[in-house]
């Protein structure tokens, strides 16, 4: 079976302010949309794949990486990979940008 | 497909059956794995039960594999679920739930059990032993209900299940069936300074006192001794050893003395049966320790795995008592008898003890109390049965002669065999942390850290590590272990400073920049550091980057694990009013605030508020930030002082609010803490602060580097002043020199060591001149500072992206 992904605008460009991560709700899933110095923007669910859980919005940024803000674990924006030595996954979604418009398939 | 690999077996999911597996996984070894545990919980460790209890840890934090590391090494789990006879001629292991599972190879892990005492009564309610999970949430259940507690035992466990009921606010009293607490491990001098210091926190004790029932109803309500004493307790914990856990072996016809016999490749009687940890006797011995448990995992996981290996011989055991606070240590031969050589040292002034047992001057055993930073080493050389010598003798008896402990040290690391465990927590041995350096060029903690986990729990193995670290890069060592503030650079905090100062870097961008930063944003660590350098340096033009912020700072409130954040407003000197009380109260109902608290440091936490709520719980209370999540000034705590106290004789409150006012919001190297005293009393408790200052009918004294956190420390004395003007420009000038000097994330207790005290004093105390342009440099920082709160509300564009959760 085909999934049908669905397509959501949360903002434009300006509302992101860079490095500082700001939550989105898209319907029932709680978006932590980034925006790293290149202007690129990345979109997790805003919860950490740490076993204790917790938000990653308010985590910081550096380069394509996020240090969570509870645990200080790295996170890869781009795929949501934990680097060593922790474990584990955030959700991603992709992001696309029409000019100034950001959406997210989710 | 997995049809033709062989299928092993593990029975108990505990530390040294999932420490095996974890060993074979590692060594590549090829098998369809299935483990059963008889607990509902994943793997955890259980030598940290005793933080559970004592609240520092939750269960969660000692978990060490999760659900999903069972799932990402194909492992089928079954926990809930008790093995109950493993079938020689069948190759079938056969469970409580009826399930047949085959089988090539099996592990028995199942550890021990709690050995209840055979008396009248040990079946009542309330009377509980301290082995797992479910025994910690009953303890902590029982603390809400019930006030008063006997552990019977006053070994490690006894005493850390006595310290943590403590903690938890019961009156407990350790039954004791000697005279000696610790008696198999800690000799008569140890034992008795560590019932003095372990009274001195709150415990109580029933010395050489047998228990021969426990009475009560249903319930039990007290204790009766042999001496036809008797002590009241409506919770009883008993903790007089293990017994381990043999029913499985047992039932199955595998030979079991006290434990289950095995050989020195962990065979036990039955063909393909192995056994490892607490339920195993190997020649004669059974161990309730961690560190055996990982040596004969990694035996049997090698031999599993076809990989050659040395037998296992037996362990050297030590101990560590983990009750913060109390720090004990021993290894090997403890008890001297005539056929020993003792060499010891007693200090009944700082509380500490140090003995090592020599047998012809080999070291076979010693004992530490109060200050253990030798165990480590002495561990070490006991294992080894080391020789003693003058070098030796110079370096664990701290006799100051400087030797050549260097070289010593890194003949032992030579002589360490590689499969010695070095990080216990973690299981990480000596040649993991050499792979780690030799393959991947490693040349820091920090890095060992990050790739191996060693140093990651509790810490207690960094300065193997770091021996390691040297043996290993020998002469490269002083270049390779060049520590910069994190591995983004190799500068120290002192040379990222100067760099900033003589080339006038303004950004941490910059800094990276032109600095040659390994990671071009940096990380978590220097981004912070180097942000609160940029604003010391430039108090007036540096534009503070939000975004190398922690959350905390950020977000002008505390983060909690959920989510939610903590508000707590200013309260000057921990004074308040009724109005301000009506205000918070009225405030945090209206934001259906969890738990309103007071912290040690005199004022409210206000707990619990929704983050998109946090704004609104500033506006409405209207009143200053607290800072309570900032490294800066936090709170000046006061006693009552002389407007009303009859032993006052300076007014602490007014001068503790006064300070509180000058000096608050502005950024420190960490979080700083003062206490204002009207009287020698000390109601306020300046020895532990890091300005202490004192009152008496002169003038004021003053105290600093005093911690009572982590690492605890009492502060020094500083100086005796006359007026409050002089008071003023000496903490003044005491805080911008640690504001100039110190590390990020030092506190002063750290500061103070490192500078040393005597140098702090000559910077401030006799140069006057340096003291005023001290105290100018930070009023005019000072100058510069606003309200985090008051700024955000103005700042809607701000506030919306970091505090509103926008719904599309």
């Amino acid at each position: 079976m085909e999934l049908t992904k669905q397509e959501v605008i949360v903002g434009v460009v300006a509302d992101f302010l860079p490095r500082i991560g700001r939550v989105v709700v898209a319907g029932n899933v709680e978006l932590a949309i980034f925006r790293a110095s290149d202007e690129t923007i990345y979109a997790l669910e805003n919860r950490s794949p740490h076993p204790k859980g917790g938000p990653l919005a308010e985590g910081i940024v550096s380069g394509y990486y996020l240090y969570d803000p509870l645990y200080d674990w790295k996170i890869d924006l781009r795929t949501g990979e934990v680097q060593a030595p922790d474990q584990g996954q955030a959700v991603t979604y992709p992001v696309t940008l029409v000019g100034e418009t950001v959406k997210v398939s989710l | 497909m997995t049809a033709n690999r062989e299928k092993l077996v593990l029975v108990g999911n505990g530390m040294a059956g999932v420490g095996t597996i974890e060993q074979i996984l590692k060594l590549g070894g090829i098998y369809d794995i299935t483990i059963f545990g008889s607990e509902s919980h994943p793997n955890y460790n259980r030598i940290m039960l005793s933080y559970v209890l004592e609240g520092s840890k939750t269960v969660e934090d000692i978990i060490l594999n999760d659900l999903n590391w069972y799932k990402d090494n194909n492992i089928t789990l079954h926990t809930g679920t008790t093995v109950t006879r493993i079938d020689e001629a069948s190759h079938q292991i056969f469970t409580d739930n009826g399930m047949a599972v085959p089988y090539d190879k099996v592990i028995i892990a199942t550890g021990s059990n709690s050995f209840i005492l055979p008396v009248p009564g040990s079946d009542k309610d309330g009377v509980v032993g301290f082995r797992d999970i479910a025994d910690c949430e009953t303890m902590l259940a029982a603390a809400k209900q019930y006030s008063k507690a006997a552990v019977i035992g006053g070994g490690l466990l006894g005493l850390e299940a006595a310290k943590g009921l403590v903690n938890l606010g019961m009156d407990v009293t350790v039954v004791h069936l000697m005279e000696d607490l610790m008696e198999r491990q800690l000799d008569r001098n140890a034992s008795s300074m560590l019932q003095a210091e372990l009274t001195r926190q709150g415990v109580k004790f029933a010395m050489g006192k047998q228990t021969v029932e426990l009475t009560g109803e249903q319930r039990v309500s007290g204790l009766r001794f042999s001496d036809d004493t008797e002590l009241a307790a409506d919770f009883v914990v008993m903790a007089v050893g293990i017994k381990p856990n043999v029913a499985l072996a047992k039932d199955s016809g595998i030979t079991v003395n006290r434990g289950i016999v095995v050989n020195d490749y962990l065979q036990t009687s039955m063909e393909n049966v192995y056994s490892v940890g607490e339920c195993t006797e190997h020649r004669g011995l059974c161990y309730g320790l961690v560190a055996p448990l990982f040596e004969q995992g990694m035996i049997l996981a090698k031999h599993l795995c076809g990989v050659e290996t040395n037998p296992y011989e037996g362990s050297v055991v030590s101990t560590k008592l983990k009750i913060s606070g109390v720090d004990v240590f021993s290894a090997g031969e403890f008890i001297d008898s005539p056929e020993h050589t003792v060499i010891s040292a007693k200090d009944d002034w700082k509380r500490t003890y140090k003995k090592i047992l020599l047998k012809n001057n080999i070291i076979v055993g010693a004992v530490l109390f109060g200050d253990v930073t030798e165990s480590a080493n002495l561990q070490k050389l006991v294992k080894q049965g080391t020789e003693m010598t003058d070098a030796i003798y110079a370096e664990v008896m701290g006799t100051g002669c400087c030797g050549d402990g260097g070289a010593k040290k890194s003949m032992s690391i030579e002589a360490m065999a590689d499969e010695e465990i070095v990080c216990g927590c973690n299981g990480v041995t000596k040649k993991a942390i050499v792979d780690a350096v030799t393959e991947n060029g490693f040349t820091t903690v920090d890095e060992i850290k990050a790739c191996t986990g060693a140093t990651r729990s509790c810490g207690g193995c960094k300065p193997v590590v770091e021996q390691i670290l040297q043996f290993v890069l020998g002469d490269s060592f002083q270049q390779g272990a060049k520590q910069g503030i994190c591995s983004c650079t190799t500068l120290s905090r002192d040379e990222i400073v100067a760099e900033i100062t003589t080339k006038g870097l303004r950004t941490t961008k910059e800094v990276m920049n032109v600095l040659d930063w390994k990671q071009a944003e940096g990380c978590s660590k220097c981004r912070p550091a180097v942000n609160y350098y940029l604003g010391m340096i430039y108090p007036d033009t540096h534009e503070d980057e939000k975004e190398s912020r922690f959350v905390n700072e950020r977000m002008g409130a505390n983060i909690q694990k959920d989510g939610t954040f903590t508000v707590v407003p200013r309260m000057y000197g921990g004074v308040t009013t009724p109005e301000d009380l009506m205000k918070i109260a009225e405030v945090s109902l209206k934001y259906d605030v969890k738990v309103v608290k007071v912290t040690g440091g005199q004022r409210l936490d206000l707990i619990g508020v929704k983050k998109e709520d946090v704004p609104k719980v500033w506006e409405e209370l209207d009143m200053p930030s607290g800072y309570a999540y900032a490294k800066s000034l936090r709170t000046v705590k006061t006693c009552v002082g002389s407007q009303f106290c009859r032993f006052g004789t300076q007014d602490s409150m007014g001068m503790g609010a006064l300070i509180e006012r000058k000096y608050e919001r502005l950024d420190f190297p960490a979080k700083f803490k003062i206490a204002v005293n009207g009287c020698p009393r000390n109601c306020a408790e300046s020895c532990t602060k890091d300005i202490g200052i004192v009152g008496n009918d002169g003038g004021w004294e003053i105290f600093i580097g005093g911690n009572g956190g982590i690492k605890p420390r009492i502060a020094d004395a500083f100086c005796k002043v006359k007026t409050d003007e002089e008071l003023l420009e000496v903490c003044s000038a005491v805080m911008q020199y640690y504001r100039e000097t110190g590390n990020y994330l030092e506190r002063t207790s750290e500061w103070v060591e490192r500078m040393g005290l005597e140098t702090i004093q000559t910077a401030i105390m006799d140069n006057e001149l340096n003291r005023k342009e001290l105290a100018a440099r930070i009023d005019f920082a000072l100058a510069q500072v606003t309200d985090p709160w008051k700024k955000m509300l103005e700042d809607d564009s701000t506030r919306t992206a970091l505090f509103e959760k926008t719904t599309v």
